[in-house]
Parts: structure tokens; C-alpha cells; sequence
């Protein structure tokens, strides 16, 4: 899922200072998913943001609505009979969500509530860790499916480097090796040999490198 | 504020802390009529949501009560709960209310005592804190109005 964080108050409250009506849109994908921007935060967001203002003595209207998907312009519409009654509109889905309501209503201020963070899985319940960072050139079925990119600090492709200490990174005793991982899962699968297999230098032009990307499925283009 | 009287929501688990308040009915111990008890099943039912709500519509405190450590009839539902308030006490700060408004206790079915002097306690500290600022001046707002 893409996780997110919410975005501390103090900025969130700046942001609205200059509106009396929004319409504080969550998402129920992954921000619900990863507690950051589902039904339940919109609640307590709109709540928080409310309070605030009383504090100052100023009332903040503040609608609240949670579309399926944010990403997803049949979603965004169902915001149509809404916008008009608002001043601004504040986000708490991903990056993603922001930009296609900013997408569909221009003339509309739209804000974030969130920091997108990263693609990422449940380690257990309250934490999640990056795992995928989308380089478009899988290499999960060399690795023994733990990702050198999103999972080593360096992005090594062959190694781990002379920082791994005890299975643990030298940026963070924190961060697990990546390669250490990569070794016990190759061990444990009795593919010891692939690990003397060298990989070779990727390819960026298929991640970032080749600037913002885009999938056309010929067969789906309506 | 010489006169105020805060209100303060408790919601209390049907298990422990609601039946130490009917425990403090039947020894006659005095608390203050300041606490407005919700009663719940568990207090892991109650969500972030609830607190900021009480607080929202005008209540100058909320607390949670449930059961002691290792006694929740749910396993874990007061430990869920002290987290969740630990998480609103955060946010309250943050938006300048006060996260000393919200607090977690723990309390046994048997501590009529301990229900009312907890109720004392906590009444007597919103007093000397003052009302919840965002009613405060939500209501100060609809007197001008008048």
C-alpha cells in the first residue's frame, strides 16, 4: 500500500486559516488501510480542526466525505455537488488523490493532510516499512523476494557492503541488512549459488531516470 | 470561571469502572455531579473519535475507565484504550486544548472508593484548569451574539 502520515496541526490549521467552509476529503484505499486519511482520521481530523478554531474564536465548517478511491476520476465526481459549497478542499489521501481533485476542480484551493511516505507493508499492527520503491525493473525473483532497492540503505545490487554488522545496517541499527536478508532467504531456499551470481548495473531510464511515468494498456484506452 | 462548573464525560467499562460507581452508590460515597457517565462494554470501544467529540460538543474533560492490568474481560481492551488516549492527549496538545484533559484510569468492580475520589480528583483539576478554551469561546461568541 502507499503509506502516509498526517501532517502536524500547526501546519494543517495555517494552511485553513484564510477559509470558513472546506470539505475535508479521506480516501478508503490505502490511507485508510494505513490509518492515515480512511473514514476514522477524516472524523477526528475534522473534530481537531474545529476545536482549533473555536479556540481562536473563529468557527470552521468543515464537511466531511470519504470517496472509494481518490485516484480514480469516477470518485472525484461524486464530490461535484459539494465543491460549490466550500471555499477550499483538504486532502488526506496520497499525493495522488490531492492532484486529481486539484485535477478536476481548478478553481478550487486544495490542500494535503498528509506527507505521502512510501509503498510499503504491515510489519505488525501500528508500523508499517517501506518495501517497494516502483523501479519498474523487478528483480525480486534474483534476490530471493527482498528488494536490494527499496530495502538496502545504498540500493546495492551485489552485495551487502562492508556496513552490515550483525545483519544490521550501519545507517541505523534499526534498518535490517537487506543483503543479510537476501543471504538467509537464498540459504533457505538451497540457491546459495545465485548470491555468487553478479547482477548486473540497472537500468534507471525504467524508474525515475526517464522522468514521470505512464502505463497504456492498448487493449483498456477507451 | 469563579463559577464554572466543568463537565466531565467518563466512559466507564460496564466490567470494572461502571460498577464501581454503583459501588460507590451503595457505601454513600459522595462525587461531584460533574461526571457524566457513558457506559461501555469494553473500555477498548472507545475510539479516538469519541473523546474528540465529547470534547467537541462542549464537555471540559473526558476520561476513560477500565479495568486493572490483566483483568480486562477482553484480554486487552484497557491497554488499546490507554494508547488511544495517550494518542489524543498528543493531539490536544498540539492544537493547543490540553492534552491534560483526557486521562486513562484503572479501576477494579470493588473500587467504590477509588471511582468517587478519581470523579473528586478530576473535577477538582479541570476546575483550577478552566473550561475546554475551544467551548469557552464558542459560547463567548453566541453571548455576543445575543
Amino acid at each position: 500500500m502507499i503509506t502516509a502520515e498526517r501532517k502536524p496541526m500547526e501546519e494543517l490549521i495555517e494552511c485553513l486559516r484564510p477559509y470558513h467552509r472546506i470539505l475535508l476529503v479521506g480516501c478508503n484505499e490505502c490511507v485508510t488501510v494505513c490509518s492515515a486519511g480512511g473514514r476514522k482520521e477524516v472524523g477526528i481530523l475534522s473534530s481537531a480542526l474545529q476545536m482549533a478554531f473555536m479556540k481562536e474564536g473563529k468557527t470552521l465548517e468543515v464537511k466531511e466525505m470519504t470517496l472509494e478511491r481518490q485516484c480514480d476520476p469516477e470518485y472525484i465526481e461524486e464530490l461535484v455537488n459539494q465543491i460549490d459549497q466550500v471555499e477550499a478542499v483538504m486532502s488526506m489521501a496520497c499525493g495522488c488523490g490531492v492532484q486529481e481533485i486539484a485535477r478536476r476542480f481548478k478553481a478550487k484551493p486544495v490542500f494535503p493532510a498528509v506527507n505521502t511516505e512510501f509503498m510499503g507493508a504491515s510489519e505488525r499492527p501500528g508500523v508499517w516499512a517501506e518495501r517497494c520503491q516502483g523501479c519498474g525493473d523487478c528483480v525480486l525473483g534474483l534476490t530471493g523476494g527482498v528488494c536490494p532497492i527499496a530495502r538496502c540503505s545504498k540500493r546495492l545490487l551485489n552485495g551487502p557492503c562492508g556496513g552490515s554488522t550483525n545483519g544490521k545496517c550501519e545507517v541505523d541499527p534499526d534498518i535490517e541488512c537487506a543483503w543479510q536478508l537476501i543471504w538467509d532467504r537464498l540459504k533457505a531456499l538451497g540457491l546459495e549459488e545465485r548470491y555468487e551470481e553478479n547482477i548486473a548495473a540497472k537500468d534507471w531510464r525504467t524508474s525515475r531516470g526517464g522522468g514521470p511515468r505512464k502505463i497504456i494498456r492498448e487493449d483498456l484506452v477507451k | 470561571m469563579e463559577n464554572f462548573e466543568p463537565v466531565i464525560v467518563a466512559f466507564c467499562c460496564h466490567y470494572c469502572a461502571y460498577t464501581a460507581a454503583d459501588m460507590a452508590g451503595s457505601q454513600r460515597l459522595c462525587y461531584p455531579p460533574n461526571v457524566k457517565i457513558v457506559r461501555v462494554p469494553c473500555s477498548g470501544k472507545v475510539d479516538a473519535i469519541h473523546i474528540m467529540k465529547a470534547l467537541e460538543k462542549g464537555a471540559d474533560a473526558v476520561y476513560v475507565a477500565g479495568c486493572l492490568e490483566g483483568d480486562c474481560h477482553f484480554k486487552n481492551g484497557n491497554i488499546d484504550a490507554a494508547k488511544r488516549v495517550a494518542y489524543i492527549k498528543k493531539l490536544l496538545d498540539e492544537i493547543g486544548i490540553g492534552g491534560e484533559r483526557v486521562e486513562m484510569i484503572l479501576m477494579s468492580a470493588g473500587m467504590g472508593e477509588r471511582f468517587a475520589q478519581t470523579a473528586a480528583d478530576m473535577t477538582e483539576k479541570i476546575r483550577k484548569l478552566g473550561p475546554n478554551p475551544a467551548k469557552s469561546t464558542s459560547m463567548d461568541m453566541a453571548s455576543n451574539n445575543l
